[in-house]
Order: C-alpha cells, then structure tokens, then sequence
C-alpha cells in the first residue's frame, strides 16, 4: 500500500452540504479487506457529514486493537489512546471542551474486556459520548484468541478445546448499567447504522452502540452469511420502556435484533448538571484565581 | 519578645475529638500570631485504635515537630499509659481522673487530673466533648486567653450544633479554665500574642491551592490515603473557582480522564499515593508519548503493596523515576516545604506545559498531612503562568500543521481540538510528524529514530531550567548532610543543632530530583564534607539514584523506614555516629510508638 509522503489535515472547504468524501482521512485503512470495520467507518463518516458542524468540533477517541485504529482513517481531531481506556481519555476530553462532539469507537477487546470498568461507570455516569463498538468476538490484533463475547464452544487460538466462558451481552448490560441511548447494528446495514450514530451523536448522554462487525480472518469464511440470516430490525418496540428494552435485549434464539433498544431523554447528562460549566468550556477560560477568591480561601484558615 | 519553643501533645481514641483539639489548640496559636507544626501519628482505623497528635508552637518558624513534648492531653487511659514517658521533664500531663483511677508515676512533671463529671453538667458526653475541657486547661496553663477557645467554639459548633450546644461547651469550657487556675501551676513560658495573625493549614491544602493558583481547571481522584486531603480541599472549592472536580472509578480512569482534559486543553492534576500511582504508570507513559502535559502528586505512605496507610516514608523514589515502560520526557519535582507545596505546582505546570510531557510530584504523609502556619501575605494567588506553544485558534500557523514538528527544541506548537485548520490523530503507537503511526505497517526505524530524538531533545531544555540542589551553612564543614523533599526541615533543624553542639554542619538539600544536571550538581556537592544522605527508606533510594546520575558516593547514610517520620534528634545521633565510628549505616530508633 502505497503512503504519502505528507498529510496535511486541512479543513476541507466545504461547499454546499458536506459528504462522507469531507470526513476521509488521509491514511488508507490497514484493516484486512472485506473487514466489517470499512461499514462502520463509513457509516461514521456519513453520521459526521450528516450532523453538518464542520471537521475541528468533532474528536474521535480510540483505543488499541484493529478498530482502533479508526481516528486515523477521519478528518476530525483524534486520540489513539491506551488499550481499553479511551472512555476514561474520552470524558476528559468532553469536560474540558464540552462543546466538542466526541465519539469514541473501539472494539470488544478494549471496551468489554480491558476496558470493562470504564465502560460501566461511563454508562452510569451518563456522560455525554457516542461510544461505537466494533464487535467482532474475537481479539483480531493479537492474531485471534477468545474475547468476552464469543460464544461458547467457539475454538480459538486461546481456547483450542473450545471456550467455556459465557459471552457478554453488552446490549443488556449498557440498559442495566445506565446507559440513555443503547442500539445494535450490523456493519453491512449502513442506512440503519448512519441513523444510529446521527442520532446518537445528537442524544444528550450516554449513547452506545453494539455494532456486529465480522472479522473475516479470525472467524469462517461463511461470517457475513451466518449474520445476514440471523439479524432482524426490532418490530413494535417502546424504546422508552427500560423493561421492555432489557427484556428485547436478553432474548435467546436464532434471530439477532437490531435497531434502538432504549432511549431515555429524561436523565440530563453530567456535563449538563454541572455548574461549573455554564460560563462555556474550562478550555476557554481564563486560568487561575482573583485576588479576591484568595483571600476568601484564606480567610477560612484564620 | 520572649523566645520559646513548646509542643502540646493530644493523645486518645479516634472519634475522641483529637483533630478537633489539635485544630482549635493550633488556631488559637495561630491567631496568636505563632509558629506552629503539627504531626499527627495514627491508624488505619475510623473509631478505635490510638492517635497521637503533636502541635509544636514556637515564636521562631518550625519545620517539623521537633524532639520533645511538654504537655501532653491524654483524653484517654490508654494515652496516659502510652506516653507518660514522653513528657520532658518539667513538663505537665493533663487526664481524665474520671478513667485514670490510679495517679501515674512522674514526679518530674505536673500531674493535672481533671473529673470530667464534675466539670461538666453532661453525664452522657453527648453535647461536651472532653476534648474542650482539657484544651481549656492547657490553655490556661501556657496563659492563653479563654476567649480566644470561645470564639473557635462558636466557629466550629455553631453552624453544625446550635446555640444549646454552644452554650453547654463555653460554660465546660470557662469551668475547666477557671479549675485549671485554681489547682495548676501555669508553665513559665507564657504565650504573647505577636503580629501578624497568620493562616493554618496542610501541605494537602496548600498543594490544591497551587493548583487552584495555577489554573487547574480539571482535578480527578480516588479516594487513597494520604492523598485525599487534596480532594477533600478541591471539591468543596471546585464551584466558586471553576474547577471540574471528578472522582472516579479507579485511578487508571484518573489519569486518562486528565490526559484526555489535558489534551483539550484545559490544565489538568490528579493525586494518589504509591499504589493508585502504580496503577497510573501506563497512562503517565501515554502522556509522554502523545506529548500532553499532565501533572501527577504522589503522597507516599509506608509501601510495599498496600504497605502502611497512615504512616510516611519515601519509598517510590524509582517507581516514579521508572513509571511507565520506554524513554520519554518527564520531571519529577519534591517539595521542600508545606508552603513549598503551593509554589512547586505553578512552577511544574509552567515546565510541564512548555515542554508538552508529565509531570510529577513526590511527597509523602509527613508533608502532605502536616500543617503549619504561614503568613497571609506570602501567598502569591498570581503566580507567572505560562502555557507554552499552544494554539487555540486559526490562523497561528500558515495551512500546514504538523503535531509532532521535528524542531530544534524538541517542542512542537500544540493545538487543541475544536482549533480550526489544525486537526490531528494524537497516538500512543510511535508516529512520525503528522501523526501517522510508524508502529505497524510503516515501521520506519529512520521516522522512529527522528521522533525519539525530538522528544528526548525536550530534556536538554528542562535540565537547564532545573535549579540546582540548595546548599546552606558554613563552606568549611565537618560533615555535609544531604536530603531530598520533605526532610529538608527536620535536617535543617539538626544541621543547626549540629553547628550549635561544636560539629561544623552543612546540608545540601535536592528539590527538583529528575532530569539532574550531572556537572550543576556535582559543583554543589563538590563543597561536601563527610557526607551523610539523610532519606526515609529502607535501601537508600535517593542514594543510589544520585549516584547513578553523578559517581557521587556518600560517606554514610542515615535511613528510616519504620514509617514515622525523622525528629531532628535522629539525624543529630545518626550523624554523631557516623563521623566517630567506621559504620555508614545509621538506623535511628522511634521512641514515641501509636
């Protein structure tokens, strides 16, 4: 794959509406072709075209493993953080310039695994992110082993007698853990995706998505056909019931639902509930304390 | 003006009020206009167990709590027991008679039984603390006026326990002084009120206040021992100065939570001790690689692993020089003082910020939870900020942006995200100037080698920024004691008493421990004479890593780690024997045990 010398993320002049073709970035996807990861991508790039607030507002967060490296293929300002904390990296960032869209984006690996306890307390605290999820049960980076959502019996390099271990079930876990936007999707359904992630984006909150993103490498060749049969977009469903919702979400069986589980616009996000936030973004303002302030703080040490 | 230096001890259970008599004790001095510092040993324990609090209160400043007790509070039978050979003679013991049925033996010092019962009107202790009765007699007896525990009464109850509570405790209060004054004979040092009043607090709160001064717009934590005081100061603050305060999961959410605040832009702190700074390495690794200043405290407690909760040591000298895996730019700073807790923190985020890499301080208990008492005036609010080459709006640079600009400097202009015309990927993989990772498929050992050395170069330009270590007492010395951080006090204190006893004494003291300027600091120890290094742990840590960075080998080494922290006679004894025998290792012996 042929690399160029110097890139240079210039904002692109946008004339009219912008495109998915505003939001590439400059760097060729190493991902293997054929890769699920290459929707998701698109479908990000489309969601940001279609919110319309120009490349510099947005930042896209990472963490390590094949979809990770995402922030790299976008025109917006990116973090390639550390395996399994970009949530932690992401509320940072949104605190400190909570005028930012922030989107974070990861795999099953990072987020469910490493990055298990950031994921629920994001969700609990209900901060402000679109979180995406390349699911793709397996660890494709370190050349397939098992992850916490593959199913049982699955042989992999890790588990070459087939894994005992019971699979995650993230959708289920983002409704109980306090998540206000949660969704599944499927990489090969774009439209589907694309609403998702614009919405979400727009949701004030948490908002997550499971996104079904077959590796093509690690799993049979058959992948795409094995989910293409089973997913199924979510019918007669109250996405404001919680119960409803979780019920939806740990159902067995063949078929895999996709589309909004939940979404609950009555919980404000965290950002929103504090005060110190209300004059803009701490990025913005002035940096250190009056005259006056210090002389109240040692006032009270009198 | 008479000159004096007195300690007050309080000893009991906690949930006895101890603080509670520290504080108002050390207040009223304070308001007093005299110097105080307090110690406080205890346990890991909420109620229960045993804490022994000591307020050493001079006319003259004091940097540590110093070698003797003159008047002890034991609000409990326990502390009577324990500590009734740590009253210097001459010195007086202040007990409940009401526990205490058989009258100690000393009869070297005053004895002051108070009954409890019979000084207050309050048979189930609910509304009047004991603690208020024995402080009113203290008092009494170094001739401070009642008034003055009035006012912090009503202070310290009135918002909390309403007037009736109030009441109750002024008239225990006057009951106790007025006993006291009828049945004690008052020290003959006498306090005298001086000017200025001056303020009181910890080097917690005065590290939080460096934030706030600095321009800390983002501060998370969890909750770690000794650490938590800087919480505890930020989060009541974090309101009126426009700080987000954060606690979190875990400290690995802490640090990336403030890299992440960093990277946006705002300046950004965290603080925990040795084992949540363990759990923060990669992170602070991250900081460096992505290029993003952050600033870590680490408050050491006894280690290793969960180690000694409440007790001080400094022992993670070489987990923070050594955090996080590979090279890359970093500081490590160790404030000499509680007030200078306040100033490192500006000082380090000016560093931190120039040079775009972590920043990190080390303290420990002895510091952090120690409180002194300082002069208003001395605290600039408005110390010199400087944010470096950072970019916060178009039109800085001309179309082309390159994050990691290969420079001369090893600095590359930073723009944060929501900056138009400047959008970048920061990585933790390896990356070329753009950005571009140079980690995987592009492994390029030409752009890694450039990159490495851009960063690296941003230490040449720290180093020269670093001051090096102090040097104070005569130039012709006996023996040179060497220290680094929080000890710089207690050494201080037995260099004078050293020079006062006949031993011509220097003392070399190191704040600012990483990057080290090998010949700056050679210079300075080139003046040494015997030299002892002086540090609180176990394997001499600082002097291996001082003479790692410079071929300097000290003379002796005088080490504590029984997790209580020097007393200026420690080094006295340490450094008498080390210059009379052919031993270099001096261990002192903790004498007051909690």
């Amino acid at each position: 794959m042929a690399r160029r010398a110097r890139r240079v993320r210039r904002e692109r002049p946008v004339q009219g509406a912008p495109t998915a073709r505003d939001f590439r970035g400059d760097v060729t996807p190493d991902w293997c072709p054929g890769c699920g990861d290459f929707g998701v991508l698109n479908a990000l790039q489309n969601a940001y075209a279609k919110l319309d607030r120009g490349n510099h507002n947005h930042l896209t967060v990472s963490g390590i493993g094949c979809s990770s490296n995402l922030p790299g293929y976008i025109r917006t300002y990116g973090m390639h953080t550390l395996h399994g904390r970009s949530l932690a990296v992401a509320t940072g960032a949104k605190f400190a310039n909570h005028e930012l869209n922030v989107v974070v984006t990861g795999g099953d690996g990072d987020g469910y695994g490493i990055g298990g306890n950031h994921f629920i307390h994001t969700m609990r605290k209900n901060i402000d992110l679109l979180y995406v999820v390349m699911n793709n049960e397996t660890y494709g980076l370190t050349v397939g082993q098992a992850s916490p959502t593959t199913v049982i019996g699955e042989q992999t390099k890790s588990t070459p007698f087939g894994n005992l271990e019971t699979p995650l079930n993230p959708v289920a876990m983002a409704i109980v853990a306090g998540a206000t936007y949660v969704a599944r999707a499927f990489s090969s359904e774009r439209t589907q995706l694309i609403e998702l992630m614009h919405n979400g984006m727009q949701h004030k909150g948490f908002a997550f998505i499971d996104v079904i993103s077959p590796c093509i490498t690690w799993k049979s060749d058959e992948i795409f056909d094995y989910w293409k049969e089973r997913v199924q977009s979510l019918e007669d469903h109250d996405t404001s019931d919680r119960a409803a919702a979780l019920e939806q979400a740990v159902k067995t069986g063949h078929e895999t639902q996709l589309g909004l589980f939940y979404h609950d616009t009555s919980r404000q996000s965290l950002d929103e509930m504090e005060p110190v936030l209300e004059n803009g973004p701490i990025a913005h303002q002035p940096l250190g304390i009056s005259k006056e302030q210090g002389d109240a703080i040692i006032q009270k040490m009198m | 003006m008479a000159k004096y230096d007195f300690a007050i001890a309080v000893g009991g259970a906690p949930g006895q009020g101890i603080e509670t008599a520290g504080k108002s004790i050390s207040q009223i001095c304070a308001r007093y206009g005299l110097n105080v510092f307090t110690y406080t040993a205890y346990q890991s324990l909420i109620r229960g167990g045993h804490s022994f609090l000591t307020i050493r209160i001079s006319s003259e400043p004091v940097a540590n709590h110093g070698d003797k007790i003159d008047l002890i509070i034991a609000l409990d039978a326990n502390s009577v027991e324990k500590h009734l050979p740590h009253v210097s003679p001459g010195g007086a013991l202040i007990y409940n008679s009401d526990d205490v049925k058989q009258e100690p033996e000393r009869d070297d010092i005053q004895l002051c039984p108070i009954s409890y019962k019979e000084l207050t009107n309050d048979p189930d202790r609910k509304k009047i603390m004991l603690n208020v009765c024995a402080s009113s007699v203290a008092l009494q007896l170094v001739g401070i006026d009642l008034a003055v525990l009035e006012d912090i009464i009503v202070l310290s109850l009135l918002k909390r326990k309403g007037q009736t509570v109030v009441d109750a405790n002024i008239a225990a209060a006057r009951a106790s002084y007025d006993y006291a004054s009828e049945h004690f004979t008052p020290f003959d040092v006498q306090f005298e009120k001086q000017d200025p009043p001056l303020a009181f607090g910890s080097g917690n709160m005065l590290m939080a206040m460096g934030g706030a001064a600095a321009g800390v717009k983002f501060y998370a934590a969890y909750p770690m021992s000794p650490s938590t005081g800087i919480l505890h100061w930020m989060a009541p603050n974090a309101r009126d100065l426009g700080i987000i305060v954060r606690q979190c999961e875990d400290e690995i959410s802490v640090i990336n939570m403030v890299v992440g605040a960093a990277h946006t832009g705002a300046r950004a702190m965290c603080a925990t001790s040795g084992g949540g700074f363990a759990l923060m390495s990669e992170a602070i690794g991250s900081a460096g690689m992505m290029e993003i200043p952050i600033v870590v405290v680490n408050v050491q407690r006894g280690g290793p692993s969960t180690g000694l909760p409440t007790k001080t040591e400094q022992g993670d000298l070489w987990q923070v020089l050594g955090a996080s895996q590979g090279d890359f730019p970093k500081i490590v700073v160790s404030p000499t003082s509680i007030m200078d807790g306040f100033n490192t923190i500006p000082e380090l985020f000016n560093l931190v910020d120039k040079f775009q890499c972590p920043g990190m301080v080390l303290t420990d208990l002895s510091l952090a939870e120690g409180h002194t008492t300082f002069v208003p005036d001395s605290i600039n609010w408005q110390p010199k900020i400087d944010r470096g080459e950072l970019i916060t709006e178009q039109g800085q640079t001309d179309g082309e942006y390159l994050r990691y600009q290969i420079t001369d400097s090893g600095i590359s202009p930073r723009a944060v995200p929501g900056t138009p015309g400047h959008m970048h990927v920061v990585a933790t993989d390896d990356h070329d100037e753009d950005g571009g990772l140079i980690s995987d498929e592009f492994t390029n050992p030409h752009k890694r080698r450039d990159i490495m050395e851009k960063r690296q170069r941003k230490m040449e330009g720290i180093v020269e920024l670093l001051p090096p270590p102090t040097f104070e007492g005569p130039e012709n010395a006996e023996v040179t004691l060497i220290g680094w951080g929080s000890t710089h006090g207690v050494i201080g204190e037995a260099a004078q008493l050293l020079n006062e006893a006949g031993i011509a004494t220097n003392h070399i003291h190191f704040k600012w421990l990483y990057p080290m300027d090998e010949d700056a600091v050679n210079e300075v120890l080139s003046k040494s004479a015997h030299s002892i290094i002086v540090e609180c742990n176990y394997t001499g840590q600082f002097a291996r890593f001082l003479r790692g960075e410079t071929g300097f080998k000290a003379d002796g080494q005088i080490r504590k780690y029984d997790g209580e922290p020097f007393m200026p006679h420690h080094v006295v004894d340490g450094a008498r024997e080390l210059l009379s025998s052919e031993t270099e290792l001096y261990v002192p012996y903790q004498e007051i045990v909690v």
